[in-house]
């Protein structure tokens, strides 16, 4: 490498601009970063932050501006090419590969000719050095969250990068996983490497990062040094205007003489594949008028028990689960919709909705069978009522305060959180008695998210049962009333929300709770 | 004795097209891509090999136009999937009609005449062995060109970068695409190679298994050997032990039929497929290890970022 001024900037971004047909994902953005810095860059989800990164590692063409690297023009026209520069990336979405082993997943991603065994070696040599445990032989698929972010991790590192992008790198980690992170974060800054950090979480900005730059509908916002900032400043750079937090009146009655709405009563499941996990004697009361949180880290069998409460996965034995109490642990997802439970899936597109569908068919998919009478007409025939169909949706997209464009667009055109807006709202519309939702706001952006929260409590308050799994424990802690962490398939007893800690939380999550 | 040896011939005879076939359809499906047009090129290999073979003199000349027969025809279909981004199933399925069609046409004028046959090789010494000598070592050189074919893919899949790559694309195209691998050209190059491997298939049918040309002679092995590679659970190895059961039972069954055992021969018709079908399921009955070996992407179109 070549001897720079160290005032030189490693990383110096002018006015790039991308566009996808008339949407302007990232207007004529500027972005330094220095070396040996974390630089974070902020933004709420549909920001442009994914757009401009992915321009960073040549997966995307700018369409005008220009990107200079150590004070040389570059065109990054391919992964290959940042990589060969000295760029690496960490994705969020991980692009590993399930069905190979970590050392062969690293291997993919090497442009040298070495041979696997070596890489193997140097993969847990480099893993050891910088704090992260790894074994190549293992199937990436029966890796946890954690472990499949230290594959890429190491990944990266081996190409011995002097700039590290990381997406949302502790979105999926538990609190202590993210604490171990930041050291090895913190040691490759000490040796002069700069990492560009994508977050929306305010409080890892302003520990970890030297800088940060700020992006807004596809445009710079601010730029800013974080320890000076407050998060309420930071978040009010990316939204705009200040979020509502979510309220909750904090007395919900004595649990003594509310009604019991969801009863699980151990429930225990054989794994469906060789990535899926085992259920494990599961027992839990959901009363009227509460919000019970399940918290863990993704892949523990929090989708297992989902699929198993919502009727996908049908038990053996019907008292297994009880919804309004009547057994309905044989019955199918109509049965249990009819018992007055609704269900909102991890997955939107493809699970929660039909992506090529539009909004009004969706809504009738769903509610077909509890409330679809009313949006048929011809008796028999069973014919569709556009317009009493149409007027659900305006309801719906009124009240969630949906972003659409056009009067009934197909689910898949719908951003990520609006379409959740939608979904959620789609089965409240039906004032459901249990509502059962999984990551409720997993990528959707703060002003969506806060919504999506306040429903759930309304929601409560009105006198349902919700049971709310999400790996996001502010989450929790905000709307829950009692909380329950999902280790392995098994489900630790619940603990009011007001007795619980973040270490406490995250000591559960890690499986630590059983070895005291 | 010479019974045995005998059998022993026939049945890799009837298992050789089948495993080549099959083993293109491996590397194919592997790399993520679904091509049901096995059959049709099959059957253009076929063809070509016997019309080749007949205006030049030459077996070999014939087997080599077969390959690049069986290449340029799923070339046709790799447009279609893979530039055009059409449905695979679709475009399989009208490849098989079309070559059925083609090759009928083609051959039309071929039809009942003697063939030329492709000569074995003996190996001085080694062919002369007991029982075994002629199987291993006095056959054709498609025989010998179908286990080189096992070997390399198992090795190629298993053993070389390359080959992760394309399993990488198989499993996850939208993975390998990030990472820079150039997924639609990879499924091209797997395309011809199954094509070329299908048109060799068919090529043995018309040059060594009979040698003469019939329409429409593949009879349905090249969706044999589709089904093969499913129940082989993508794997070389398994695609040759289904491959010889299946021959194995086929001259069993003929065999049986003509010492009039007193079953209905509709019934020892099928039981190759009913014996291989049973065995291929009871080694695959591993579900971990099946789901592992299963292309994640089979079947689904890949369209790169714009």
């Amino acid at each position: 490498m070549s001897v720079t001024a160290t005032d030189q900037p490693l990383l110096d971004v002018r006015r790039v601009t991308k566009t996808f047909g008339n949407l302007v994902a990232c207007d004529a953005i500027d972005l330094v970063i220095k070396r040996g810095e974390i630089h974070a860059l902020l933004g709420e989800n549909g920001a442009g932050k994914s757009t401009f990164v992915k321009m960073l590692f040549g997966s995307l063409q700018p369409v005008a501006g220009e990107i200079f690297w150590k004070g040389r023009k570059v065109n990054i026209s391919s992964p290959a090419v940042a990589r060969g520069l000295g760029i690496g990336m960490v994705f969020q979405h991980f692009s590993l590969f399930d069905s190979l082993t970590a050392a062969e997943n690293i291997a993919l991603s090497l442009d040298k000719k070495i041979p696997l065994q070596d890489i193997a070696v140097r993969a847990r040599d480099l893993g050891e050095a910088y704090g992260l445990p790894l074994d190549p032989d293992a199937l990436v698929g029966d890796l946890s969250v954690g472990e499949r972010q230290r594959i890429e991790i190491i990944r990266c590192l081996l190409q011995e990068p002097d700039l590290i992008i990381l997406d949302e790198p502790t979105s999926v980690l538990t609190p202590q996983e993210a604490d171990r992170l930041f050291v090895t974060l913190e040691r490759l800054r000490a040796e002069g490497k700069s990492i560009l950090y994508i977050s929306h979480r305010l409080d890892e900005v302003k520990r970890l990062c030297d800088r940060a730059t700020v992006l807004r509908h596809g445009k710079v916002a601010g730029d800013c040094d974080p320890r000076k900032e407050t998060p309420a400043s930071l978040a009010r750079m990316m939204v705009g205007n200040d979020i509502k937090i979510a309220r909750r009146d904090v007395a919900t009655g004595g649990k003594g003489e509310a009604r019991p709405l969801l009863e699980i009563r151990g429930l225990s499941q054989p794994p469906r594949g060789p990535f899926s996990t085992a259920l494990h004697d599961i027992s839990l009361t959901v009363y009227a008028g509460e919000i019970v949180g399940i918290a863990g880290v993704s892949g523990n069998g929090q989708g297992e028990f989902f699929e198993s409460v919502s009727g996908e996965m049908r038990q053996d034995r019907a008292d297994t689960i009880r919804i309004g109490g009547v057994a309905a642990g044989r019955a199918g997802i109509s049965r249990r919709r009819g018992l007055g439970a609704a269900f909102v899936p991890e997955e939107r597109l493809g699970h929660g909705a039909v992506p090529e569908l539009p909004l009004t068919d969706n809504l009738l998919l769903s509610r077909y069978a509890t409330d679809g009478g009313a949006f048929l007409r011809g008796g028999p025939l069973k014919i569709l009522a556009r317009h009493r169909l149409q007027s659900a949706v305006g309801s719906i997209v009124k009240a969630m305060d949906v972003r659409k464009s056009g009067e009934n667009p197909d689910a898949s055109a719908l951003s990520g959180g609006n379409l959740q807006k939608f979904i959620i709202g789609r089965e409240l519309a039906r004032k459901p008695a249990v509502l059962v939702v999984n990551q409720p706001t997993w990528g959707v952006d703060a002003g969506a998210a806060a919504y999506v929260r306040q429903a759930l409590i309304d929601l409560a308050r009105d006198g349902s049962a919700v049971l709310v799994i999400s790996q996001d424990l502010d989450e929790l802690m905000e709307i829950c009333d009692r909380i329950a962490v999902m280790n392995q398939g098994a489900l630790s007893k619940t603990l009011p929300s007001a007795e619980v800690t973040l270490e406490k939380i995250g000591l559960m999550m890690g499986g630590a709770d059983k070895a005291a | 004795m010479e019974m045995t040896q005998a059998i022993l011939l026939t049945v890799a005879t009837a298992a050789t097209p089948l495993l080549i076939a099959a083993m293109g359809e491996l590397v194919v499906e592997r790399s993520g891509v679904l091509n049901l047009g096995v059959e049709g090129m099959m059957v253009m290999g076929a063809v070509t090999a016997f019309v080749v073979a007949q205006m030049t003199g030459s077996a070999w000349l014939g087997m080599v136009a077969a390959i690049l027969a069986g290449a340029a025809f799923s070339l046709l279909f790799g447009f279609l999937t893979l530039t055009l981004v059409t449905n695979q199933v679709a475009s399989g399925l009208a490849l098989t009609i079309l070559g059925l069609g083609v090759s009928a046409m083609i051959g039309e004028s071929y039809v009942g005449l003697p063939g030329i046959r492709m000569e074995p090789i003996h190996i001085p010494g080694l062919s002369q062995l007991p029982l075994v000598g002629q199987f291993l070592f006095g056959q054709d050189p498609i025989f010998y060109l179908s286990i080189l074919l096992t070997v390399g893919v198992s090795w190629f899949l298993f053993r070389t970068r390359a080959g992760l790559t394309l399993r990488a694309i198989g499993d996850n195209p939208g993975s390998a695409h990030a990472l820079g691998a150039h997924v639609v050209r990879i499924r091209y190059l797997a395309v011809l190679f199954g094509g070329a491997c299908a048109g060799l298939a068919g090529a043995q049918l018309s040059l060594v298994y009979v040698p003469q040309w019939v329409e429409n002679m593949t009879a349905g092995r090249g969706w044999i050997a589709l089904a093969l590679v499913v129940f082989a659970s993508w794997r070389p190895w398994r695609v040759l032990a289904g491959a010889y059961l299946f021959g194995a039972v086929t001259i069993g069954q003929l065999h049986a039929q003509a010492l009039g055992l007193g079953l209905p021969s509709q019934f020892l018709s099928a039981l190759p497929y009913l014996a291989t079908i049973l065995v291929l399921v009871l080694i695959s009955r591993n579900r971990r290890s099946t789901m592992i070996n299963t292309p994640a992407s089979l079947g689904k179109p890949f369209v790169p970022d714009r």
